[in-house]
């Protein structure tokens, strides 16, 4: 009963902390780190490494 | 939309997928669409991945010498999660699909109901394999195995190793033990799923224990009107993901695939879109049902 009066809000705090994640991931680099992991062939993935 | 949930579902596969002819190239995308995540379990070592996968990409980032959490990723997932939940896994995801696919090969057909303690190993799995693990066992040099990729994942020797060994010959030659364990794992993957519904997505995958964690915050949700449930059970019955929704219409487990709101004769069941929205609208008395 009591998570049915607070749901909204927690909804919406997830949704601002989210957007606030990825943005401060993007300034710090990470975003970068990912690109370059995904455009070079993972050699764990397909089992060489 | 449950109705067209097969076309959603291929859709869904070939916008994760579109660089199609790298297929015969035998080499991946590299676009800076390779930065995104994308909202299912998709192999970035795909040659036709559209964009990252959102587990390989947490644990490269937190296995590098720089970074040892990812928030980039994390609050990629905690939107998603927020906006879909696990309609991800029932619309979205292609390895959610592939194993729908192979469960419709006849064959006899086991139940997972009472197998349901193992649905927390994939807590488990996101937890050491993803988080921890790739963090907390480093080189030399401060940088971590991607252990749930190296390890456990088939997608990427479905999607990647086998298509690229057979265009590329160099590919080819580099497999090793590494791969035939993998392989060992998509083959035991593929024949659970013919025999059972979803095995990987039910035990296994770190993905969709995240999106079940986030199924009780999710915008998107399913409610139940007791107001016109006759309590016959027949969507707790075509419930593939062992899920009663009359009792919980929020469940870790419920991949929002909309069976049981197509299955339910009083049509009771209904998607809900919305801050706020909880799964059951409760009868609070017979009156109140009659002056509705
Ligand atoms: S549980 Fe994992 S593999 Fe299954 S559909 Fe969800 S994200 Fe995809
Ligand atoms: S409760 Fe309904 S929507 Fe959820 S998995 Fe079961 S049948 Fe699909
Ligand atoms: S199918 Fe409909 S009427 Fe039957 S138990 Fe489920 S919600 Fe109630």
């Amino acid at each position: 009963m009591l998570f049915k009066a607070v749901k909204p809000v927690v909804q919406v705090a997830l949704l601002i902390v989210g957007i606030t994640m990825v943005c401060f991931g993007v300034m710090r680099g990470e975003a970068d780190a990912v690109l370059a992991k995904a455009i070079r062939l993972c050699l764990e993935c397909i089992g060489i490494g | 939309m449950a109705r067209f949930r097969g076309l959603i579902q291929a859709a869904a596969t070939l916008a994760t997928n579109i660089h199609l002819p790298n297929f015969a190239k035998g080499g991946i995308y590299q676009g800076a669409g390779k930065a995104v995540c994308v909202p299912g379990l998709n192999c970035y070592s795909c040659p036709a991945a559209s964009g990252a996968c959102p587990i390989g990409s947490f644990q490269s980032v937190v296995g590098s010498s720089k970074f040892s959490f990812s928030y980039y990723v994390t609050g990629t997932l905690i939107l998603i999660g927020v906006l879909l939940g696990r309609f991800v896994c029932g619309f979205l995801c292609p390895f959610g699909w592939l194993q729908e696919l192979l469960h419709k090969i006849p064959s006899k057909k086991l139940s997972t109901k009472k197998l349901k303690p193992l649905t927390y190993i994939k807590y488990a799995v996101l937890l050491f394999a993803v988080v921890l693990l790739p963090v907390l066992v480093v080189n030399d040099v401060g940088m971590g195995d991607p252990f749930f990729c190296k390890y456990i994942c088939p997608q990427g020797v479905l999607e990647g190793a086998i298509p690229l060994s057979i265009m590329n010959v160099g590919i080819r030659s580099a497999l090793g033990k590494l791969f035939s364990w993998k392989l060992a794992i998509l083959i035991v993957v593929a024949v659970l799923s013919v025999l059972f519904y979803r095995p990987f997505c039910k035990w296994i995958c770190p993905l969709g224990a995240f999106y079940a964690l986030m199924n009780k915050v999710s915008l998107l949700g399913i409610q139940v009107d007791q107001c016109k449930c006759v309590s016959c059970g027949k969507c707790a019955k075509v419930c593939q993901m062992d899920v009663d929704v009359t009792r919980t219409p929020d469940h870790a487990e419920c991949i929002r695939c909309g069976k049981c709101v197509g299955a339910c004769p009083v049509d009771a069941i209904s998607f809900r879109y919305g801050l706020g929205v909880t799964g059951d609208k409760p009868a609070q008395s017979t009156q109140a049902c009659e002056n509705k």
